[in-house]
C-alpha cells in the first residue's frame, strides 16, 4: 500500500465511524509525518471533517481538577471515585468501540451503578417501542437490492446522514432494483422542508407533533376503514395524499420506512415511533414491508446490543441490587441527573454538558466527573479525572455497528499518543474489581489468593 | 492455572468408554483426563455421587443478532428472574433468552460444558464472536446459515459444483462456524421476494429449476467429501405444518448413506392435512432415524410454558404470529437469510402443544440408538434449556410420565403412542444423549467422555431419587480441569473458547465471490471476514477425517 | 410580540461539520447560535438577517442571531435551530417516564435584543 510519497500511507476500505452509516469504504490517505489524514475518499462532506479534523492535539493524557498527571494516577483516582460513590452512572458510549463498551458495563457492574448510553435520548423511545410491538426491519442491503417504496419520515438524511440515499437506499442500483432510483418511489414526510426534500418524488407535511395521528390514519386507511373528513385540519395532510400513501405501501413490493428523531423527540415519543412499527408490520398483510430507525452515532447501535447482551437490557440498566434492573425515566440519564440521584459520572465519548437539559447540566457540575473524550468539550470541562483518548477508527482498531446491526471491523489510519478507550476502561474496571473484592475480604489474606486465581474475563 | 485433581469413590457414567456405573478413579492434569497424578493432587471425594463428562448442547440458540434481538424485545422474560451476580462471577438476568453471562453460568449450573449457536448469518458471525467472548465457563461454536445464500444458490442453479465446494468451504472458513446450516432452504426469496409466501414442497422450483431438495443434496455431498467433522445441520423444510414428516423422510432420503443432521425433528414429524390439526408421525421418522446410521437427530422438545421463537425461518414466525397475535420481529439480511422472533408460551390444554410435547418424548422413548436421537429443546423456541432437568425426569421416570399426561390435552394424547410407552432411560442412555451421543455427532473426539486425553469437563451429581432436583444442581462442576462450581458455589471464572474449523479452499475463489459482493452488498468484501482477533481461546477441530 | 412560536432543534451539515473541529470552537457556537425563521414572521417583528434576539420560555432563556427561510420551508410560527447548548437552555428535564426530554417542538416567546 505504499506510495511514491514515503510518508503517505493508503488505507483502503477504512471504516467512517461519524454517522450511523458506518461508511466502510473509505480510502484514506494518511500523512505519518504529520500524523493527519489529507484525503478521505468516498467520505461526504460530515466524513470529510471526521477523518480531517481528528488531528493529534499537543494536551495532557490525563488530568485531575485541570492539572496534568500520569494516565495511572489519573485511573487510581477515577476506580476510587467510582467504588466510593453511592449511585455512580455510566453515560455516552456511542462513539467508542464495542471492546470499550463491554469494559464499562463490567464496570458498572463491579460497582453495582448505573449505565445509559445516548440511546435514551435519541431512538430510546423506539427502543421502547419496539419492546412493545417489535419491528420488520432488515439489513441495508435489503434495501438496495429490493425496495421499490422508500419513505423517511421525520428525518433529515441529506444533512444528518449525507450517503444514506447514495449508498443505500435510493440511487444505488440493486439486484431487483437495476435502474436506481428510476425503480424506486421515495416520499418524505416532515414538518419542514429540508435539504432532504429534492430527492423525494412526494413531500408530506404534517402539522408539527401530529405525526401519531397520521400514522394512525395510514393504519386504519390500509386496513380498509374510512376516515372523517376533517382530518385534514387534525394533521394538516388532505385526506386524498393519505389514502395514495396507504395504496402505494399496499401495492409495492419491497416498502421501508426510515424514520428519524421528529418522531422520538417529539410529544408522543414512543407511541410515534410504536405506531410507525405497527404500520409496517399492518402492511405485512399485503406485501413485504420493514421499518428502520435512522441512528445518529457511528456505534450507538453497537451500545445497545453491547448492553443488552451483558444486561438483556439495552439502555437505562441499574445493578444496585446486584444485578440488572431496566426502568427508563428512572435509570435513564436526564432523569438520574435532573433528580438529583447520581453522586459520580462516567461519562465516555459524549457530551452531555453541552447537549442535555439545563437542569441536568447543574446537576454534573456539582458531582466528580471522570471523561473520556478525544476533544475539550463543555462535559470535560467540568469534569474531575479527564482522560484524552485516541479516536476510534483513525487511531484504534475495534469493532462498530451499523443502524442496520451489521457489526463492521474499524481499520486504524495512523498511531495517537494516547491510550484508547478501551486501555483506559480496562485498567479502571481490573483496579475497580480489585477495590471491590478487597471490600469483600476486608483484611484476609486469602481474598488476595482468591482474587489472583480468577481469570479475568 | 489449572491444578491436579483426583476424583474418587465416584460411580462413573462413560459410555464411549463402556464405563457404566463402575467406582473409578478420574485423574486430571493440565485440563485433561490422565492416567495418574501425584500424591499432591488435590482429592475430591464422589462418594455416593454419579460422575460424568460435562452435557453438550448440539442445538441451542445463545449468542448473536437474533438472540440479542429477542433479549431487546423481552425485559418483560427477564425481570422476573434476576441473576444476582458474586465476588468472582458476573450479573445478568434470565427468563427464555437469558444474558450472555447468565447463558453461561446457568449452562454451567446444570452441568453443561459445551454449547453450539445453531443459526448464525455469515454478516453476523462477528457479533456471534463477540458474544462468546462474554459468555462464560462454556467452549462453543455456531453453524453458519447457507441454504439461502443467494450467491451459492446461483452455483447450484448453474451446476458449478467445483467453485460450489470452494465458496462453502470459505464461507465456513471467512465465519469461524463449526459447520453448514440450512434452514427452509430455498424458503427466502419467496419470502422477501414474493411477498411473504414460502416453498411448501422439497421438489418446488422455487424460481428457473431450483428446488429445496437440489440444495440440500449440493450441501450433503460437499460437506462429506471434505469431511467436516459435524455434517450439514438441516431444519427441513415445511416446520410445524401437518403432514410435514413426508417432508423429513424425503431429506433424509435425500442424503442417501451421507451423513446428515436433521435439528429438533420433533417439529418435523406431524401427519395429517395441511391446515388441520395434525397427528404423530414419530413412529415413522423414528423407524427411519433407528434403520440408517448415517443420521443424527436433536428432538427439539417442547416443554410448557414460556418460550421464545427465533429462527432463520421467517414465514414460520409469521405463521405463528397469526397465533399468539403479540409483538413480532422479522429480519431480513441481505442475500443470506431472513429471521422470525417472537415471544411464545406452550399450553398444556391446547391440542396443538401437547401433541407436540408427546411426539418429542415419543421419539425418544422409540430411539433404539440413543447415540444419535440427541437431547434439545432448541432452545429456546421448545422452551429454556433450563427445563432439561425435567425432561430427563421425563425420560427416567415412568411414573411422573403418567402423572403429567393427566394434566394435557386428552384428544392429543390419543392421536400418539405415549402412554403406552413403558420404557424408563438408564443413567447411562442420559449420559449418552446429553455427553456422548453429541460429542460423537459433532466429531469432538476430545469430549464427551472421561478417557485419557479427554478434556477435563466433569460434572459430578449427588444421587437423588428425584432426577429433576438430581440433574439441577450438580455439586461439582470442573471446566478445562478448573473446580468451576465447588459444593454448588461458583469457584471461580472462566471464558471457555471457541470451537471452530477451517476446511481448505483454493484461494481463487474470493475472485469469483467479490463481484457478486460488490454489486449486491452494503459492506466492502474486504471488510466481510471474520480476522483472528475474534477468536479469544479456540480450537480448531480438523476436517477432512471423515471424508467420503 | 409575545405570541409563542414553535423551536424545533435538529441536525444541520454545518454543525456536523463544526462539531468535528471542536464543540469548544468559535465556529460551532456561531453555527448552534443561529435560528432559523419564517421570513414573514421576521417582516411582522422588524427582525433581518443578522438581528439579535432573545428567545425564553418557563426552563431558561439564551441569545441567538436569526435569519430568514422561505415561507414554503419553514411554516408561520416554525423556528429551527442547530441543537447546541443555546437550545439546551429552553429544554425541559422531564421524561414522561422515557428518559428522553422533548427535544424538539419546545414552547418558546421571542423578542429583539436591542
Amino acid at each position: 500500500m505504499a506510495n511514491e510519497n514515503e510518508n503517505i500511507k493508503i488505507v483502503e476500505n477504512a471504516t467512517c465511524t461519524f454517522c450511523g452509516c458506518v461508511c466502510d469504504d473509505m480510502e484514506l490517505h494518511v500523512d505519518l509525518n504529520e500524523k493527519r489524514i489529507t484525503k478521505a475518499k468516498n467520505a461526504c462532506v460530515l466524513g470529510r471533517a471526521w477523518f480531517a479534523e481528528h488531528t493529534i492535539e499537543d494536551a495532557p493524557a490525563a488530568m485531575i481538577d485541570g492539572e496534568e498527571v500520569s494516565v495511572d494516577e489519573a485511573i487510581e483516582e477515577a476506580a476510587q471515585t467510582l467504588v466510593n460513590a453511592k449511585f455512580p452512572i455510566t453515560y455516552g458510549l456511542s462513539d467508542t468501540t464495542c471492546e470499550a463498551q463491554r469494559q464499562a458495563v463490567a464496570i458498572s457492574d463491579y460497582i453495582k451503578g448505573n449505565i445509559d448510553t445516548t440511546t435514551s435520548v435519541c431512538h430510546g423511545p423506539s427502543g421502547l417501542a419496539f419492546q412493545g410491538v417489535g419491528e420488520s426491519t432488515s439489513t441495508l442491503g435489503e434495501v438496495k437490492n429490493r425496495a421499490d417504496l422508500v419513505i423517511y419520515w421525520g428525518g433529515n438524511p441529506a444533512e444528518s446522514h449525507p450517503r444514506h440515499f447514495g449508498r443505500y437506499a435510493v440511487t444505488p442500483k440493486g439486484m431487483f432494483t437495476p435502474n436506481g432510483k428510476k425503480d424506486r418511489t421515495v416520499v418524505l414526510v416532515d414538518v419542514r422542508k429540508t435539504k432532504s426534500a429534492p430527492v423525494a418524488d412526494i413531500f408530506i407535511k404534517p402539522i408539527p407533533g401530529k405525526d401519531f395521528e397520521v400514522l394512525w390514519a395510514l393504519r386504519a386507511l390500509v386496513k380498509g376503514s374510512k376516515l372523517s373528513s376533517n382530518i385534514e385540519e387534525e394533521t394538516g395532510v388532505p385526506l386524498e395524499t393519505l389514502s395514495d400513501l396507504a395504496e402505494r405501501m399496499k401495492n409495492c413490493r419491497f416498502g421501508v420506512l426510515f424514520f428519524g428523531m421528529g418522531l422520538t423527540m417529539t410529544r408522543g415519543r414512543h407511541f410515534n415511533s410504536g405506531a410507525l412499527l405497527a404500520l409496517a408490520t399492518d402492511l405485512n398483510e399485503y406485501t413485504h414491508f420493514v421499518a428502520k430507525p435512522v441512528r445518529g452515532h457511528g456505534n450507538v447501535t453497537g451500545a445497545d446490543n453491547v448492553v443488552s447482551w451483558q444486561t438483556g437490557y439495552p439502555f437505562g440498566v441499574n445493578f444496585s441490587r446486584g444485578y440488572p434492573r431496566f426502568n427508563p425515566g428512572e435509570f435513564t440519564t436526564v432523569d438520574t441527573l435532573s433528580n438529583g440521584d447520581a453522586d459520580a459520572a462516567l461519562i465516555i465519548a459524549s457530551d452531555p454538558g453541552s447537549n442535555f437539559p439545563k437542569k441536568a447540566i447543574e446537576h454534573l457540575k456539582n458531582i466528580p466527573v471522570i471523561t473520556l473524550d478525544t476533544k475539550n468539550t463543555d462535559t470535560t470541562k467540568l469534569s474531575h479525572v479527564a482522560f484524552r483518548t485516541a479516536t476510534y477508527g483513525i487511531n484504534t482498531t475495534g469493532t462498530v455497528y451499523r443502524m442496520d446491526d451489521v457489526p463492521i471491523t474499524l481499520r486504524s489510519a495512523f498511531d495517537s499518543p494516547f491510550p484508547d478507550d478501551e486501555t483506559i476502561l480496562t485498567s479502571i474496571k481490573k483496579r475497580v474489581h480489585e477495590l471491590v473484592l478487597a471490600k469483600h475480604y476486608a483484611g484476609g489474606a486469602s481474598g488476595e489468593a482468591k482474587v489472583a486465581a480468577i481469570n479475568p474475563l | 492455572m489449572s491444578a491436579s485433581m483426583r476424583i474418587v469413590n465416584g460411580k462413573v457414567y462413560d459410555p464411549a468408554n463402556n464405563v457404566d456405573g463402575e467406582i473409578k478413579e478420574i485423574c486430571i492434569e493440565n485440563g485433561k483426563v490422565v492416567d495418574s497424578v501425584s500424591d499432591e493432587a488435590s482429592i475430591v471425594d464422589a462418594q455416593g455421587m454419579v460422575v460424568m463428562p460435562g452435557g453438550i448442547d448440539i442445538h441451542c440458540h445463545i449468542a448473536g443478532p437474533k438472540v440479542n434481538a429477542a433479549r431487546k424485545l423481552q425485559p418483560e422474560d427477564h425481570r422476573h428472574d434476576v441473576h444476582p451476580g458474586t465476588p468472582f462471577t458476573r450479573s445478568g438476568s434470565g427468563g427464555t433468552t437469558p444474558s450472555t453471562f447468565a447463558t453461561g453460568y446457568r449452562y454451567a449450573t446444570l452441568g453443561y460444558t459445551t454449547a453450539m449457536e445453531a443459526a448464525v448469518t455469515p454478516i453476523g458471525a462477528r457479533h456471534t464472536l463477540e458474544e462468546f467472548h462474554d459468555t462464560p465457563i462454556i467452549d462453543k461454536g455456531f453453524y453458519v446459515l447457507l441454504g439461502n445464500n443467494i450467491f451459492l444458490q446461483n452455483l447450484i442453479r448453474e451446476k458449478r459444483m467445483e467453485e460450489f465446494d470452494q465458496a462453502v468451504a470459505w464461507w465456513v472458513s471467512s465465519t469461524k462456524a463449526y459447520t453448514v446450516k440450512l434452514v427452509n432452504p430455498g424458503g427466502d426469496e419467496p419470502w422477501k421476494g414474493k411477498r411473504n409466501s414460502n416453498v411448501s414442497d422439497i421438489d418446488e422450483k422455487t424460481d428457473e429449476d431450483l428446488s429445496p431438495r437440489q440444495i440440500i443434496e449440493a450441501f450433503i455431498k460437499t460437506v462429506n467429501k471434505q469431511g467436516y467433522p459435524h455434517p450439514p445441520h438441516i431444519h427441513c423444510n415445511n416446520l410445524g405444518h401437518s403432514g410435514n414428516y413426508r417432508t423429513t423422510l424425503e431429506t433424509m432420503k435425500t442424503a442417501g448413506d451421507m451423513r446428515a443432521h436433521i435439528a429438533h425433528i420433533q417439529f418435523h414429524s406431524y401427519g395429517g392435512e395441511l391446515g388441520k390439526n395434525p397427528i404423530s408421525k414419530a413412529a415413522e421418522i423414528a423407524e427411519y432415524v433407528n434403520s440408517h446410521p448415517n443420521i443424527t437427530c436433536d428432538v427439539g422438545q417442547v416443554m410448557f410454558g414460556k418460550s421464545t421463537i427465533m429462527t432463520a425461518d421467517a414465514p414460520l414466525a409469521y405463521v405463528l404470529k397469526g397465533h399468539s397475535k403479540g409483538k413480532w420481529v422479522n429480519v431480513d439480511t441481505e442475500c443470506e437469510s431472513g429471521c422470525g422472533i417472537l415471544p411464545f408460551t406452550y399450553q398444556e390444554h391446547i391440542y396443538m402443544h401437547t401433541l407436540q410435547w408427546a411426539i418429542g418424548l415419543e421419539l425418544f422413548l422409540l430411539s433404539e440408538d440413543p447415540w444419535r436421537i440427541i437431547l434439545s429443546t432448541d432452545h429456546p423456541n421448545g422452551g429454556s434449556f433450563m427445563a432439561y432437568p425435567k425432561l430427563i425426569k421425563l425420560l427416567m421416570d415412568e411414573k411422573f410420565r403418567h402423572e403429567e399426561m393427566k394434566r394435557v390435552n386428552q384428544k392429543a394424547l390419543l392421536k400418539c403412542s405415549l402412554p403406552e410407552l413403558k420404557r424408563e432411560y438408564t443413567l447411562n442412555e442420559i449420559a449418552i444423549i446429553t455427553r456422548a451421543g453429541p460429542a460423537k455427532a459433532l466429531g469432538l473426539k476430545s469430549k464427551g467422555h472421561l478417557g485419557t486425553g479427554a478434556d477435563a469437563d466433569i460434572t459430578i451429581y449427588d444421587v437423588m431419587d428425584d432426577k429433576e432436583m438430581m440433574f439441577s444442581a450438580p455439586r461439582y462442576v470442573i471446566k478445562s480441569g478448573h473446580m468451576i462450581i465447588e459444593n454448588h458455589e461458583f469457584k471461580t471464572d472462566f471464558t471457555g473458547k471457541l470451537l471452530h474449523i477451517t476446511p481448505e479452499y483454493d484461494k481463487k475463489i474470493e475472485e469469483i465471490v467479490q463481484p457478486f459482493f460488490e454489486n449486491y452488498y452494503s459492506i466492502e468484501f474486504s471488510n466481510y471476514a471474520v480476522d483472528d482477533r475474534y477468536l479469544h481461546d479456540h480450537e480448531i477441530i480438523q476436517t477432512g477425517i471423515n471424508k467420503v | 410580540m409575545t405570541d409563542k412560536m414553535m423551536l424545533i432543534p435538529g441536525r444541520s451539515s454545518k454543525q456536523g461539520t463544526s462539531l468535528n473541529k471542536g464543540k469548544l470552537k468559535d465556529e460551532y457556537k456561531e453555527v448552534t447560535s443561529t435560528l432559523e425563521m419564517n421570513k414573514d414572521d421576521m417582516d411582522k417583528r422588524g427582525l433581518v438577517d443578522g438581528d439579535k434576539v432573545r428567545m425564553w420560555n418557563e426552563i431558561g432563556e439564551t441569545i441567538v442571531s436569526c435569519i430568514g427561510k422561505k415561507p414554503e420551508d419553514l411554516s408561520t410560527g416554525l423556528l429551527f435551530i442547530p441543537y447546541g447548548p443555546p437550545s439546551s437552555q429552553l429544554m425541559a428535564s422531564d421524561t414522561a417516564g422515557t428518559g428522553m426530554p422533548l427535544s424538539k417542538h419546545m414552547m418558546v416567546e421571542i423578542e429583539k435584543v436591542k
